[in-house]
């Protein structure tokens, strides 16, 4: 084991030569299997990690190579790397707005070991050589695994099925199948493509927004606010309908059906009964959902534009329930990436969406841990296991324990950082956490055993 | 003027973006400006040299007329360069943005930009980009407040001071900026507020917004109009028929039938309260929400509005652009 120790702020660019790495005294958490716990004791033990290969080994820290690199982890917890199920990465078509690399460097620069990139790029990811076209930028760039998901319909129009068979079938191994921007409406086309995936284990994650309920112009939510404001909003109950009419689908089919970014009481209500009828359900839910308020528009600031929109408080607590109860399986970012350009519109006109990538784990750490029922284990479980599980990424969210692929982060729980927009890793700045405070953040990011990402700075790539 | 301006308490706001930017008293100081504006208004040499050497823009992202001509008016009679920049477009991601739009025009030096635009909020995002003073000349389905100031100028004329009447407000309040300024305006200014529309007509999460700004809510018109409380003025807003399309009501005639002042229910009020006022702010669908006889009638105030738009805008501009520095005649 060499001396040389990793700095703060040092720059992390491991050369082939360097394919060990030693992390000691790290508060060791792993998922827990299913509710939330809070448990401390239950969910951590102090421990040295030794990875070589990329492989979690059950070496001492004096066992380790000589070469090793050093990892001083005391006061810092390790967990599962992140697994975004719901990444909007811009490329093809507005890589102005974002790419591929850029939006990896903020995956890892945010702790994700893998992230799930929506299908809604120009093109639409809707064929077999979109998909592996995604899988190969993400390769070269190399910082985080980069799982496209593939649309459910040709070119998102709602009508024709896309190519599911053959994404699924391609080098990228498509697995999850979304419309997400638009919902896949038509209950007869809904009910096809959950049929016809059934067959690979496939799962459509759907963006519950019944149109004709919504409305062409809704861009916040429907109630008092939306009403003083003069603001087109959408009701809760346009997202429960369309989750009501996809459990049965499930049910029916016997497919499996994901609900993206859940964001009403009404919407987990249905989620709850489903499951208890042993439907095969899950969904997750944005850090924004669990954090923001409807209140937050006020202003008009077209950064906290968002779809679906940032609801009221009652919403608020309900998601947040509902993710440490179980009913919501997982945490996903709906990072989404804009130029200015597009968001210097008057507040209907503008884009929807925000970015989440690097501040979903101190958002999440915030509301659920530190001020909510979760532990670490349970943050582990959210924003890991269930979703690698949901998305059938088999290296990701595992147990730290030898023999495991090394897909690590390091969370210092007591960092005390203020987010500053300017510092994003994006290529975007529609960041709706500019200035806010946060205690716990993202220290290094492992990825296969080199570090992709160390004190907010990223590997190069 | 020095008289009303003396008396303001409160610092007039560098832009009016809405009603809720005000208080009682700047609205008193603004009606009696406005007073004064109304003498000039009726001079045969309507010209005073009061913002001589300003440039107020009157920037219409949306159809208007009146509400242009206006405050176009209104800056002319005070000596200021007015111009009018009109288009349409604003509405998609593909076009230029209106930062970059607004930008482009506060960049040529101007003192005012007169905004009216078919977004809610947009004056306000504006206001927080130029330097140039925004007045709100109505967003989307927000605000109107040089409208709500017209109407309490026009209704106070001839009623009286509001404080302890009842306004009464019918119709498409979902889809209205001249409720939404109205109705915070009356308020401040006293008087008691009903509103009346079918339930598919009011915004969303109306019940607890009225309950927090003290006005009530109806479904049913006639009983208001009948009953103890009274009725001091009766304001009629425009209904778009192609809300039908969206299912907010069946037919023009349900509508009409439930909701119009129609020619009984106009002898009805009349007989009852014959000093009821009625105001509409234009444009009017006659046959819709009010019969011809309504709108001709006597106590009708919609051409007194129109007058009144021109006397409060100077006024509002001259508050907003020579403040206390001088005297406006």
């Amino acid at each position: 084991m060499s001396d040389r120790k990793l700095t703060i702020g040092e720059k992390l660019s491991p050369g082939p030569g360097v394919r060990s790495l030693v992390i000691t005294g790290a508060r060791i958490v792993a998922s827990a299997p299913s509710v939330a716990t809070a448990t401390e004791t239950a969910d951590a033990r102090v421990a040295d990690v030794v990875i070589v290969d990329g492989v979690v080994t059950d070496l001492t820290a004096s066992e380790a190579p000589s070469d090793a690199q050093v990892i001083d982890a005391d006061g810092l917890i390790l967990l599962p790397g992140l697994v975004d199920l719901h990444t909007h990465l811009r490329e093809p078509g507005r890589e102005d707005a974002e790419t591929i690399c850029s939006g990896s460097r903020a995956a890892a620069v945010g702790g994700y070991t893998a992230i799930l990139a929506m299908a809604n790029t120009t093109p639409v990811t809707d064929t077999a050589e979109a998909a592996e076209r995604i899988l190969d930028l993400g390769r070269a760039c190399g910082l985080v695994d980069v799982q496209p998901i593939g649309a459910v319909t040709h070119d998102l129009a709602g009508g024709q099925l896309a190519e599911l068979g053959l994404m699924h079938r391609s080098r990228a191994r498509v697995n999850v199948f979304s419309d997400d921007g638009r919902c896949v409406a038509d209950a007869r086309v809904m009910r096809r493509a959950l049929e016809y995936i059934r067959s690979f284990g496939g799962v459509v994650s759907q963006h519950s927004q019944d149109p004709a309920l919504a409305g062409p112009n809704a861009c916040c939510h429907e109630g008092e606010l939306s009403g003083r404001l003069g603001l087109p909003g959408w009701p809760a109950v346009a997202e429960s309908v369309i989750i009501a009419r996809d459990v049965q689908l499930a049910r029916h089919t016997g497919s499996r059906v994901h609900v993206a970014h859940v964001s009403t009481a009404e919407g987990v209500d249905v989620i709850r009964w489903a499951k208890a009828q042993g439907i095969a359900v899950t969904a997750e839910v944005t850090p924004h959902h669990l954090a923001l308020t409807t209140e937050r528009l006020a202003g008009y600031d077209p950064v906290f534009k968002v779809n679906p929109p940032l609801r009221p408080i009652e919403d608020v607590q309900a998601v947040r329930a509902a993710l440490a109860d179980g009913t919501i399986d997982a945490v996903a970012t709906d990072h989404a990436p804009h130029a200015r350009h597009d968001k210097e519109h008057a507040f209907e006109d503008a884009a929807f969406g925000m970015l989440g990538l690097e501040t979903a784990l101190s958002v999440v750490a915030s509301v659920m841990v530190e001020g909510g029922p979760c532990g670490w284990s349970d943050l582990a479980r959210v924003m890991s296991s269930a979703p690698a599980g949901i998305a059938g990424l088999a290296d990701h969210g595992r147990p730290i324990v030898p023999g495991e692929p090394a897909n690590l982060v390091l969370v210092d729980p007591a960092a005390a950082i203020t987010v500053d927009r300017s510092s994003s890793q994006s290529l975007s700045r529609n960041n709706p956490w500019h200035g806010e405070q946060f205690r716990a953040a993202v220290h290094t990011t492992i990825l296969r055993g080199r570090v992709t990402a160390a004190e907010g700075a990223p590997a190069a790539c | 003027m020095s008289d009303s301006t003396a008396s303001a308490t409160a610092t007039m706001p560098r832009h009016l973006l809405s009603i809720a930017d005000l208080d009682a008293d700047l609205i008193r100081t603004l009606l009696d400006t406005a007073t004064q504006m109304q003498d000039v208004q009726r001079r045969e040499v309507k010209k005073i040299p009061t913002l001589r050497g300003r440039t107020v823009i009157n920037l219409f992202f949306e159809d208007s007329t009146r509400t242009r001509s206006s405050f176009e008016i209104a800056g002319k009679w005070m000596s200021a360069d007015t111009i009018n920049i009109t288009g349409k477009g604003s509405s998609t991601s593909k076009g230029e943005s209106l930062r970059d739009t607004v930008m482009t025009i506060d960049a040529m030096g101007v003192d005012a930009l007169v905004m009216r635009h078919s977004a809610s909020g947009a004056a306000h995002q504006v206001a927080g980009w130029v330097d140039a003073h925004v007045i709100n000349a109505g967003d989307g389905t927000h605000e109107h407040p040089t409208q709500a100031l017209l109407d309490a100028y026009t209704m106070e004329q001839r009623i009286g001071g509001l404080a302890g009447k009842h306004v009464v407000i019918v119709g498409d309040l979902t889809h209205s900026r001249v409720f939404r300024s109205n109705v915070l305006s009356l308020r401040m200014l006293g008087a008691d507020v009903t509103v009346v529309a079918p339930v598919t007509l009011m915004p969303s999460g109306i019940r607890a917004w009225s309950e927090t700004d003290g006005f009530a809510l109806s479904n049913d018109l006639d009983p208001i109009l009948t009953g103890d409380r009274g009725v001091d003025a009766l304001m009629m807003l425009r209904v778009q028929k192609e809300r039908m399309s969206g299912g907010y009501f069946p037919t023009a005639r349900e509508y009409t039938v439930g909701y119009g002042l129609t020619r009984p229910r106009l002898q009805r009020l009349v007989a009852d309260h014959p000093d009821v006022v009625i105001c509409h702010p234009g444009p009017m669908n006659r046959g819709l929400e009010i019969s011809a006889d309504a709108a001709d009638a006597a106590q009708s105030l919609i051409l007194d509005q129109v007058a009144a738009g021109v006397a409060v805008r100077m006024s509002v501009l001259y508050h907003l652009l020579a403040g206390a520095e001088g005297g406006a005649a």
